[in-house]
């Protein structure tokens, strides 16, 4: 792989109250590409994804161990401020969550938290039309971002990350609360925004990592040694989504991507 | 035909007592229901008609002037409604920052869960005193030792009307500091109340574009939770104005008007349980009046605090 | 496309603590915890006071004794132990008819009316209620029933207190009642219906168990604010220095705890004064005890 690395995590495992989560995982993210990140329930994919902007530190009792390095600096270390990586790693959420604000708020909110100073109704225009959402919501922008449907509130919230110019955008799931036509034009934004970030995306439907991701990495679960059902989630392999998809290396991976479980 | 069915199955209709008691069931709870009303209409209109008289013979006369002089019988509660709103607005203006503080630091995870779950119960379990017993505490114990800061303020600021004058012991200042203590719950608790209610997700999208926690605190999670807070404010607002026996054992009830906080005032509802037990024809009638006043004070800032709750509440 | 520069990344992405953002933070969250200690510090410094000032005098002649005069002369100001048992009988008398009433009307908002104009102004006429400053309660049943001798004749009574408390715990029970209600779900409500019970039936034997922790919860509240409430009683029950011998005596004036605490705070006696501290320590201890069992109530798991 002749690709830049963004994102490199270093044997990274995540536990929440002293259960561990996923383990182990060694995973390089390739600058300017989308990489999904896709396997069953329970396999750590959205936990792995939360860790890359320190998301997770808002859960109480969660801890991490390993190193995740963005562009060569390991942001768990001490000295970083979680604020600052977030303001490079963007996040767009599985629930569609615009702020109780009007559309053009929630947009101008993120860009006046970063210090934005530039002409503000340039900005939310822009951000609108890269989400594809401007044709929707450019008569209302005073209007409240819940007057949206689902989809165009979805696609608000990207304009809100996109709106904050970061380097890298985190997706969990963002379809997964969508209709199908919502999920389409969702994805055909995803297209249009890989020409300028870094996109990583979590995913249950394996259609999608096909249609808009350049790799993909497959994680599984497997169940904790005690009686408490747990489960622990690991890495089985990354590759480019074509081979994945087509001639996996691993027989686990084969069977998921044909049905034989999850 | 009749007994086969007996037999099998012994499906029968209902007995007309149950009908009788179903019914009757719910027409007591109806009465039961319509009981607020009456209670609520019957209030008003003892109060009302208890005032009458003096509604009659001082009019407007009564809100505007400050004789309490039981021998000529010339009745005025203008001390006693000053009394009322300044003291009630600045135990407000106490509370709020401390309540909304207390509400946001108690939600935060600033701390661990166990000590800001201890907190919160101690603020809760403030609201439980006995008014009386806080009106002790306050005589003995708080106004005491809060004295001379009250004349550190006087000997600086003395200039200014407010701490004109020296303080010497019960006073509108003191009676402040209480009220503020007994409505600091109420806000604390609502504020909290709507502050969990505020979705996680706005919070996580705030901080998903890179906002710091009080960004958050600030630009989301209040503006969301404004209406209860609103709400949980007008009604610690209500209560701080009817609020009696504490302040009755340390406002110094006089009638003589003072713009000065350090000097003995009157609030509507001390002004009541001091005079109430020794009044008689008019002077009860007087008192009926300051009543009446009180009520429709505390009512419109209750119906308004309703009615902001319902307008200003946002779907998420 | 991108403005910003990403070069040097390590450098920008550092935790500045003299950042202007960073310290307002700080600033901010110290302020916080500065307001959530000074708004627990009074609770701590009075339930200090009273249990030091008031714990060291209780002793069983103080629990069961009268309380002297002011001024009588004798060494001890003798006891609470009438204003105890005033203060239970009238709360008793308050729960008698607040709680059927309140109960009654909460089912009858949360089950029986169709959210129509009627029970829409009940609702608001109980928050109304609620709001309505305790003395005036007091007032009120002094014109009605006080002066006019409605009751057997009596003026000043313990039955004329309770009512005036039974005001103060009415709206409370009302609410809990109609809001532990509304959280039954109605698939129960459904299905007894569904299988031929009648409403009355549904409502007895389905919601009102289901809402009985909420209700009860109500409850313990209602009668721990009015157990400590005093401005009510002071031109109701009024006070009493004797104990109570027979049940004609609830016709009469009646002591209780909390206005024992008002009438000797203002006396210029030091023992008075600390009978009143003996009050409050008992007072405080029951009203917390009470919150802290409606607490337990609302935290136990449905079975």
């Amino acid at each position: 792989m002749a690709n830049k690395t963004k994102l490199s995590l270093q044997n990274v495992s995540i536990s929440y109250n002293e259960q561990v989560a996923v383990k182990n995982v060694y995973l390089k993210i390739a600058s300017g590409k989308v990489t999904s990140l896709i396997g069953p329930s329970g396999c750590g994919k959205s936990t792995i994804l939360r860790s890359i902007n320190r998301m997770n530190e808002l859960i109480p009792n969660c801890k991490l161990t390993g190193r995740i390095l963005y562009d060569g600096q390991d942001i768990y270390d001490p000295k970083i401020d979680p604020v600052e990586v977030r303001r490079r790693i963007g996040m767009v959420f599985q629930q569609p969550n615009p702020f109780p604000k009007s559309i053009y708020e929630n947009i101008a909110f993120g860009a006046r938290v970063n210090g934005y100073t530039g002409n503000m109704d340039e900005l939310v225009e822009n951000s609108l039309k890269k989400a594809a959402v401007w044709e929707d919501c450019k008569d209302k922008l005073k209007e409240s971002g819940y007057s949206l449907s689902g989809g165009q509130q979805q696609r608000l919230c990207i304009a809100r990350t996109i709106a904050i110019e970061p380097d890298v955008i985190l997706m969990d799931e963002p379809c997964s609360a969508l209709d199908p036509i919502s999920t389409l034009k969702i994805e055909e934004t995803i297209h249009q925004l890989k020409k300028s970030f870094t996109i990583i995306i979590v995913t249950h439907n394996m259609q999608q990592a096909l249609r808009v991701s350049d790799f993909t990495a497959f994680f599984n679960a497997e169940p904790t040694q005690d009686k408490l059902g747990g489960k622990i989630g690991y890495l089985v392999e990354v590759n480019s989504t074509d081979k994945i998809f087509k001639n996996p290396l691993q027989k686990e991976t084969k069977d998921y991507i044909s049905g034989k479980f999850g | 035909m009749k007994t086969e069915q007996k037999n099998k199955f012994s499906l029968k209709l209902r007995p007309s007592y149950e009908k009788w008691m179903d019914k009757g069931f719910k027409n007591i709870t109806t009465v039961m229901a319509a009981t607020v009303a009456a209670v609520l209409i019957t209030i008003l209109v003892v109060v009302f008609f208890e005032s009458r008289e003096a509604i009659n013979q001082y009019g407007i006369n009564f809100i505007v002037t400050s004789d309490w002089d039981p021998i000529n019988n010339k009745y005025g509660a203008f001390t006693a409604i000053y009394g009322t709103i300044v003291s009630s607005l600045a135990a407000l203006i106490i509370a709020i920052p401390l309540g909304l503080g207390t509400a946001i630091f108690i939600t935060e995870d600033f701390f661990p869960e166990k000590i800001r779950f201890v907190i919160g119960l101690m603020v809760e379990l403030l609201a439980a005193i006995p008014s009386v017993v806080l009106g002790l505490w306050a005589i003995f114990v708080m106004e005491p030792f809060i004295r001379p800061f009250f004349n550190i303020l006087h000997n600086y600021f003395g200039w200014l009307p407010l701490f004109s004058s020296e303080a010497v012991g019960p006073g509108l200042a003191p009676a402040i500091i209480i009220l503020s203590i007994m409505i600091l719950p109420i806000i604390t608790s609502i504020a909290r109340d709507s502050i969990e209610q505020v979705p996680s997700k706005l919070k996580e999208a705030a901080y998903g574009i890179g906002a710091t926690r009080w960004c958050a605190i600030i630009y989301i999670t209040i503006p969301a939770a404004i209406s209860g807070i609103t709400g949980g404010i007008l009604l610690a607002l209500g209560r701080a104005m009817g609020e009696t026996m504490a302040v009755t054992m340390i406002i110094g009830n006089s009638n003589q008007f003072s713009l000065s906080l350090f000097s003995p005032g009157y609030t509507i509802s001390s002004l009541l349980a001091n005079q109430f037990g020794e009044a008689d024809s008019i002077q009860v009638s007087s008192l009926m009046y300051a009543a009446l006043i009180l009520m429709i004070m505390t009512l419109i800032v209750n119906v308004m605090a309703q009615w902001l709750v319902k307008k200003l509440s946002l779907k998420y | 496309m991108n403005n910003k520069s990403y070069e040097n990344i390590s450098s920008q992405l550092l935790f500045n603590s003299r950042g202007k953002r960073n310290i307002s933070n700080r600033l901010l969250t110290l302020v916080a915890g500065t307001f959530a200690v000074i708004s627990i510090t009074p609770l701590i410094l009075l339930i200090a006071y009273v249990l030091i000032k008031g714990g060291s005098q209780i002793n069983l002649d103080l629990l069961i004794l009268e309380p002297q005069p002011p001024g009588a002369g004798v060494n001890s100001a003798g006891g609470i132990g009438n204003a105890i048992i005033g203060t239970i009988i009238i709360t008793i008398i308050a729960s008698l008819i607040s709680i059927p009433i309140g109960i009654g009307a909460g089912v009858y908002l949360a089950e029986y009316s169709k959210n129509g104009s009627f029970s829409k102004a009940i609702r608001f006429g109980t928050n109304v209620l609620s709001g309505i400053p305790s003395i005036i309660a007091g007032i009120v049943i002094y014109a009605l029933i006080v002066v006019t001798k409605v009751i057997f004749g009596s003026t000043f009574s313990g039955i004329a207190g309770g009512m005036a408390l039974s005001i103060i715990m009415l709206p409370i029970i009302i609410k809990t009642t109609d809001e532990g209600l509304k959280l039954v779900s109605d698939d129960l409500r459904r299905g007894a219906l569904a299988i031929g019970a009648s409403m009355y039936t549904t409502i007895m034997r389905i919601t009102l168990p289901h809402a009985f922790k909420s209700i009860s919860t109500g409850i313990v509240l209602g009668v721990a604010r009015a157990s400590g409430e005093t401005a009510p009683l002071i031109f109701t029950a009024l006070f009493s220095y004797y104990h109570i011998s027979t049940f004609q005596d609830i016709f009469y004036e009646m002591s209780s705890l909390s206005v024992l605490i008002y009438n000797f705070a203002l006396e210029p006696y030091k023992e008075q004064n600390e009978l009143a501290w003996a009050a409050s320590f008992i007072l405080v201890i029951l009203v917390l005890i009470l919150n802290l069992i409606s607490r337990l109530i609302g935290n136990t798991k449905p079975s």
